[in-house]
Formats: structure tokens, C-alpha cells, sequence
């Protein structure tokens, strides 16, 4: 049994990805602070919520208490804006990111329909944990009206096409993240959701 | 490969069953709203939009329970709507395990909770629903439009159709893009539960004026409906109700047509 975390900015829809989790076999709780000792095995930060306030409930405690929380390596799969936190800073709000990946996240361009939302493949560039078993030009959800740019393209693991190349999953050491929603991509999702708790497992 | 289009079964839920009527009207039972939930994602469905219209606010209060069901069953993004006036009853719809809520009378009597529900919650989640219906009584300072020799504009109407309000539609969707908004859904009142296809101009006119996605609803009776208002309009999604519920087509078979037809979708 896997014991998972979901962080809760109180913002939105996290029952979904709870429940998907669970499904997949782990025991998951909520929590609202990094105060208390990480007895997890992984983290996930969900994707529901705008980016300053989102970022004010991780770092409301204390700045450091993100950074404590996750060194010992503890997984950490960010989803949608939970992986655009992971970055520097974003063009949707004005407080600094987590920091964890160098990189911003700028907003889509003008040209193409604001939310990039609904389904889009995935471009698969290189293997990578949570894509184990995810073939090139599965479908997964989207809905989003940023993109991340990292200073580093290596930590892409694949892409989509929405007018530009959007990264879709990015890995980084024991930091994951999906631009899309793997709760939300049907079956493709629940093979990530799947990887992800084995990663959690070892 | 860009964006595919979307396809939504959509499940009118009063009192906890789904339910199908015409102009808004003349209700049928169409079955359990968790059960074809689940089937219609097991179908291929991309998307699904509940809206409920029970009528008083007390058995109102039964969503949620209903809500925390679906999102139990199915593993794709689903929308609910009816009854939406404050930001209390948008949360008390997404804490519980939609997506995304559809405010339409609650935003039109308070525009501002457009702006609050985006500000708390990201704009993906607000998809304002509008129902517009031709208003042949000309007035100069609305967006005219002619066919068979008669001059219209699109009135937006709330309560279920059943209150006039005086807002031109085309203005009221780009205010509420500007306001908030993530998604457009739109109804029209004169193509709905007519199986008559879907309303080209009007989809077509809002698509125009809003650069945000927008969901053409009410009027389809066959696939070639869908192929239709994605050729002829742009929209983002078609939303429809009878032909799943009764049966006249599966969801996949659907697909598979569009994809015959060059229609971009997931399969």
C-alpha cells in the first residue's frame, strides 16, 4: 500500500484526483501545511486554482517548508498549474515560484484559442518514468491557458502541438509534471497515475 | 494533429433522474444520471455536461451527492450547472468533484461572480451557459441579423428559458469572456429538443465574437448535425442529449462518423 499526500490550495476540484488514486490502490489524505513531519511517500500537487494564490497556501507557513518537505526525495508529481509552480515564475501572477526547475511559465499566444482546452496528443521525445507504457499520439486532457519554458528542454519528456510545441510531461529528478490532466485522460491517464505510484513504491 | 473536437453527452437531471424535454418544456425520463455517466465515458464521450433543473432550491441540494457519484464512475471532465447563483453554490459543485461549474441566470442577474469564480478558481472552470432564441421586435442598438426576409437578433433568456432579459446574446458572451469566462456554453432555444440540427448562424455569430470555446447545444438529431455545425460554425464542442439517451446512436459510432467526415476527433 502506498500512502500519498494531495496538497489542497482549497481552490477547486481535488476529489477527482483522490479518488483516482485510490483506485489505482493507494491511501491518500489531504493536507493544507507542511507542518507536520512527512510521513508520505509521494506528493501530488493538483491542478486547480490560479497561480498567487496557489503558491501563498504552499508558502504560508514558511518558504523553506516546501523545500524540508520534499528533500528527501519524496516523489512529487505537480499537475497543470501544480507543475507550473515547480518553476521560477509565471505570467499569471506576481509571487515567485517554488523555484525547483529554472524556467518561467508564459501565457499561450494570442493566435489560438484561450484555454488550450480539451484533447490533444501526446509527442513522446524521450522515455521517461511516468510514460511507461504511453505511446506516441495517445490522447490526453487538456485545459490550460499557460505553458512552462524551461531553461533546460532536456527534462521534456513529451510534447503536444497547439499551434506551438507545449511541453506536456516534464521530469526532473523526483519532481513530475503533466501540463494536462492524467486524472481527467481516461485510460492514457491512468497508466501515469499507475507509473507514478511506482515510483512512490520504491 | 492539433485540438480534436469535442463530443458531450448531456444529462438534464430533475430530482435525481435524467430527463429529456422539448423547448425547455415537456420532461421525459431518460434514466439514472450515475449509470449513463459511466456508460457514456466507457462510450468514448470527451466530455460531460450535467444540468440540473430541478425546481426548488430544497431537493436542489441533492447535486452534490449526485456529483461525488459521477466523479466516482468516470475518469473524464464533466460541467454542472442549474441553480448556480453564488460562488457557495460553485464550490459546493467543484469541492465535490466537477470541473467545471455553468453559471447562466446566476450570472446575468450578477456579473461580477464571473470575475469571483475566475479569480478563486481559474478561469477553466467557468463555463457561462447562455440560451438565446430570436426576438424578431427590431431594436436599433442589437446585433441584426436577416434570414428568409425577416430581421432578428438573439436574445439571451434565463430561468430555463422561461424570462425574457433584453441582453443582446452576442454582447452578453464577449462581456462575459472579458469577465471571466473559460468556456461558452450555448443553447439555442428555437433549435432545442427539435432534432432539426443545430443553430449554424447563431454558433457561427458567437464563435466570432469570443475568443474562448464555445459548445454549440440544442437542436441535434443525427451525427450529420455535428459534422454540420463543426463545418459550418467552428465551435469547439458539440453538446447533445436524445441521441444517446435513446439509443439512436452510441457515442463511438458518432465519432467514427465525424472521422469519416475529416472532423478532428479523439478515437
Amino acid at each position: 500500500m502506498v500512502n500519498l499526500a494531495i496538497f489542497d490550495y482549497g481552490a477547486g476540484n481535488i476529489f477527482s484526483l483522490k479518488n483516482s488514486l485510490e483506485k489505482t490502490g493507494a491511501t491518500v489524505d489531504v493536507i493544507t501545511d507542511f507542518d507536520k513531519p512527512n510521513i508520505y511517500s509521494g506528493l501530488l500537487l493538483p491542478g486547480v486554482g490560479n497561480f498567487d494564490p496557489a503558491i501563498k497556501s504552499i508558502c504560508k507557513s514558511s518558504k523553506t517548508g516546501f523545500n524540508d518537505y520534499v528533500k528527501d526525495n519524496t516523489p512529487v508529481l505537480g499537475i497543470c498549474l501544480g507543475m507550473e509552480m515547480f518553476f521560477e515564475k509565471s505570467e499569471e501572477g506576481n509571487e515567485e515560484g517554488l523555484g525547483i526547475i529554472k524556467g518561467d511559465v508564459i501565457i499561450l499566444p494570442p493566435s489560438m484559442k484561450v484555454p488550450h482546452m480539451g484533447w490533444n496528443n501526446l509527442e513522446i521525445k524521450k522515455s521517461g518514468k511516468i510514460l511507461e507504457g504511453v505511446k506516441d499520439r495517445d490522447w490526453v486532457y487538456f485545459v490550460h491557458s499557460y505553458r512552462v519554458k524551461p531553461a533546460n528542454n532536456d527534462i521534456i519528456t513529451a510534447e503536444s502541438d497547439y499551434g506551438i510545441k507545449v511541453p506536456a510531461v516534464v521530469e526532473q529528478g523526483n519532481f513530475f509534471g503533466t501540463q494536462f490532466h492524467p486524472e481527467k485522460s481516461g485510460k492514457v491517464g491512468k497508466i501515469m497515475i499507475q507509473n507514478f505510484l511506482d515510483v512512490c513504491k520504491k | 494533429m492539433t485540438l480534436t473536437k469535442r463530443i458531450i453527452p448531456c444529462l438534464d437531471v430533475k430530482n435525481g433522474r435524467v430527463v429529456k424535454g422539448l423547448h425547455f418544456e415537456s420532461i421525459k425520463d431518460a434514466g439514472d444520471p450515475v449509470e449513463l455517466a459511466k456508460k457514456y465515458s466507457d462510450e468514448g464521450a470527451d466530455e460531460l455536461v450535467f444540468l440540473d433543473i430541478t425546481a426548488s432550491d430544497e431537493q436542489r441540494k441533492t447535486i452534490k451527492d449526485l456529483v461525488r457519484k459521477v466523479a466516482q464512475v468516470i475518469d473524464i471532465p464533466f460541467t454542472v450547472g442549474g441553480g448556480v447563483k453564488s460562488l457557495e453554490d460553485a464550490r459546493n459543485i467543484l469541492l465535490n468533484g466537477a470541473d467545471k461549474v455553468g453559471i447562466n441566470t446566476g450570472a446575468i442577474k450578477n456579473p461580477h461572480v464571473i470575475t469571483e469564480l475566475m479569480e478563486l478558481f481559474g478561469r477553466q472552470c467557468v463555463v457561462v451557459a447562455i440560451d438565446a432564441k430570436r426576438n424578431f421586435d427590431i431594436q436599433k442598438d442589437k446585433n441584426l441579423f436577416s434570414e428568409n426576409g425577416k430581421q432578428f437578433w438573439f436574445e439571451v433568456f434565463i430561468y430555463g428559458g422561461k424570462e425574457v432579459t433584453g441582453v443582446d446574446a452576442i454582447e452578453w458572451a464577449k462581456k462575459a469572456e472579458k469577465l471571466g469566462a473559460g468556456e461558452i456554453l450555448l443553447t439555442s432555444i428555437d433549435k432545442d429538443g427539435t432534432k432539426d440540427g443545430y443553430d449554424i448562424l447563431l454558433n457561427k455569430e458567437i464563435v466570432n465574437s469570443v475568443s474562448i470555446p464555445v459548445i454549440a447545444s440544442g437542436g441535434c438529431g443525427k451525427p450529420d448535425d455535428m459534422v454540420n455545425v463543426f463545418q459550418k460554425s467552428n465551435v469547439d464542442a458539440a453538446l447533445a442529449a436524445s441521441i444517446f439517451h435513446y439509443q439512436t446512436h452510441g457515442v463511438n459510432g458518432v465519432k467514427m462518423y465525424l472521422k469519416e467526415k475529416q472532423i478532428p476527433v479523439r478515437l
